[in-house]
Parts: structure tokens; C-alpha cells; sequence
């Protein structure tokens, strides 16, 4: 699996509502677990999720220890022109991720 | 008889070691007052956090009502580590009435505030899905601020069969 998986419709009329689909590969380690030394594993959690539409954002995810591994989101936005929507993420090791799907507006 | 300015070096001793203890025991309690979504690597949410001190933080002083917001989650998880949750909100989404923000708290998770969802108008449908982990079973809600400023929630009961923090926490 990639870093991430994006489901678009492959085709939306102009003003059409679509779903955005997108889970992110990452073990949103929740900080509470040791390992087999006893030692407390750090925690590392994706801590925010943006959703750029051209440029624009139109989602915002701020998440927590609380939010299942390799998190899933599912949200809606009005598809206004073609071009693409790229997510971008950052975790607490301040490791940052990237992607994006291109959306085709008809009128 | 006592030297007055040592008795009083003495009594200002005695204060402000007073003040260090007040300032020991206040501190979790202030902590219970403020809790945050991330918390410092490293440090125990479970010390800080509560689900009404989380709620109380995203209210900031305003009241939340009854309606507009529907939380869906299974009747029972048999998995804690993922469960499918939806909320969503009836709004026009425009850009006189949208929705804001959507937050999920949990009553039960060590750290009770699990995410902030940010909408606005471009969202055209006021609806978030994800999988949530949860520490057994447990009153979940969702509160949702509009754009006029006003806060609307629902709560969900779940029964959880098999929690989520079991291993080691």
C-alpha cells in the first residue's frame, strides 16, 4: 500500500457535492503502550490533516491518540473546477506526508 | 523574647514554602481545567484529561443544545481499536449558515478529546466519517459549532466488548 489511498468519483458535474475518501498509512501510536522491555513507547500520532483544493483548503482534521491506526476519513466538499485535491499531514516526529488525486469537473 | 525582623524572615520562609505546596497541589487541578488534544510526548494524558474538561474547553464559557447534530456509531463494537463513527449536521452550508467545526469526546478514552474536524462552506454537506478507538464502553458525543457562533451536540452510547487499551495501558 502507498502512503495513502484516495477514492474520488472519477467524474463530477460542476457544483456537485462529492466524497472524499483518504485513509493514510501510520501507526498512530497512542503512547500508552510499552514495549517487551517495559520501556513506554513515544507517542506518535498524525496530528493534523489538511485538504487542499487547488490551493484552497477545505478540510481540516485535527487528531489525537484517539483515532484508529492507518486513520480513515470520509468527508464532503462541492466540486467548483478541475484540477486536484492534495492532503498534506504532519505527525509528532515531524515527519510529513503528501498526497493527491486529480478531480475532472464536466459541465 | 524573639527578635522581631528573624520572626519575620521566619514567617516569609514559612509562606512561601506555603505557596510552593498550594502551587503542588493546584497544578493538576489546573491541568483537569485546561485539557489538551496532544498532549507533550511523554507525558500522561490520563493525569490531565477529563471528557467535561475537555467538553468545557471547546464550549469556552458558551451553551450547547440538543439537536442538528447526529452521531452514528455501531450499538456494540466488538473491537475498540477501530470503530466506524459518522456525524453529521443538517445545515444549508452556505456562506451565511455553515458548519464550523465538528469535535468528538469520548467519556472514557484516556485522552478524551479524539479529534476537531474544520468545515466551511466549500464542504457542501456537513458529514465527517472515521474509525475512532475506544476504551470501552462508554457515553460518546459530538458538538458542533455553526457559523453564528452556537454549539449543538448529540451523544451516542456504545457498548465495547473488547477495549482498546488493555495492552499495557
Amino acid at each position: 500500500m502507498a502512503v495513502a489511498r484516495i477514492q474520488l468519483p472519477p467524474q463530477a458535474k460542476r457544483g456537485e457535492v462529492i466524497e472524499v475518501r483518504i485513509i493514510v498509512k501510520h501507526p498512530m501510536e497512542t503512547g500508552f503502550r510499552y514495549d517487551s522491555y517495559g520501556r513506554l513507547t513515544p507517542r506518535n500520532v498524525i496530528r493534523s490533516l489538511v485538504c487542499r483544493y487547488n490551493g484552497t483548503v477545505v478540510f481540516e482534521g485535527l487528531l489525537s491518540s484517539g483515532i484508529a491506526a492507518n486513520p480513515y476519513l470520509r468527508f464532503f466538499t462541492r466540486a467548483v473546477e478541475s484540477g486536484e485535491l492534495e492532503f498534506s499531514w504532519i505527525d509528532d516526529d515531524k515527519v510529513a506526508g503528501k498526497a493527491s488525486a486529480p478531480i475532472t469537473v464536466v459541465d | 523574647m524573639l527578635n522581631p525582623p528573624s520572626r519575620g524572615a521566619r514567617r516569609s520562609a514559612l509562606l512561601s514554602f506555603g505557596a510552593a505546596l498550594v502551587a503542588c497541589i493546584a497544578r493538576p487541578r489546573l491541568g483537569l481545567a485546561q485539557p489538551v488534544m496532544n498532549p507533550e510526548v511523554g507525558t500522561d494524558a490520563r493525569m490531565i484529561n477529563t471528557p467535561e474538561g475537555a467538553i468545557r474547553s471547546i464550549l469556552n464559557g458558551a451553551t450547547m443544545q440538543r439537536g442538528r447534530v447526529k452521531l452514528v456509531l455501531p450499538k456494540v463494537a466488538e473491537n475498540g481499536h477501530s470503530v466506524a463513527l459518522t456525524v453529521s449536521v443538517e445545515s444549508p452550508m452556505t456562506e451565511q449558515d455553515h458548519v464550523r467545526s465538528v469535535d468528538l469526546v469520548s467519556g472514557k478514552n484516556p485522552v478524551p478529546h479524539l479529534a476537531t474536524f474544520l468545515l466551511g462552506p466549500r464542504a457542501g454537506r456537513a458529514e465527517v466519517s472515521t474509525r475512532v478507538r475506544l476504551n470501552g464502553t462508554q457515553r460518546m458525543t459530538a458538538i458542533a459549532q455553526l457559523s453564528d457562533g452556537s454549539f449543538w451536540f448529540d451523544t451516542f452510547d456504545v457498548t465495547v466488548t473488547d477495549e482498546a487499551c488493555l495492552d499495557g495501558g
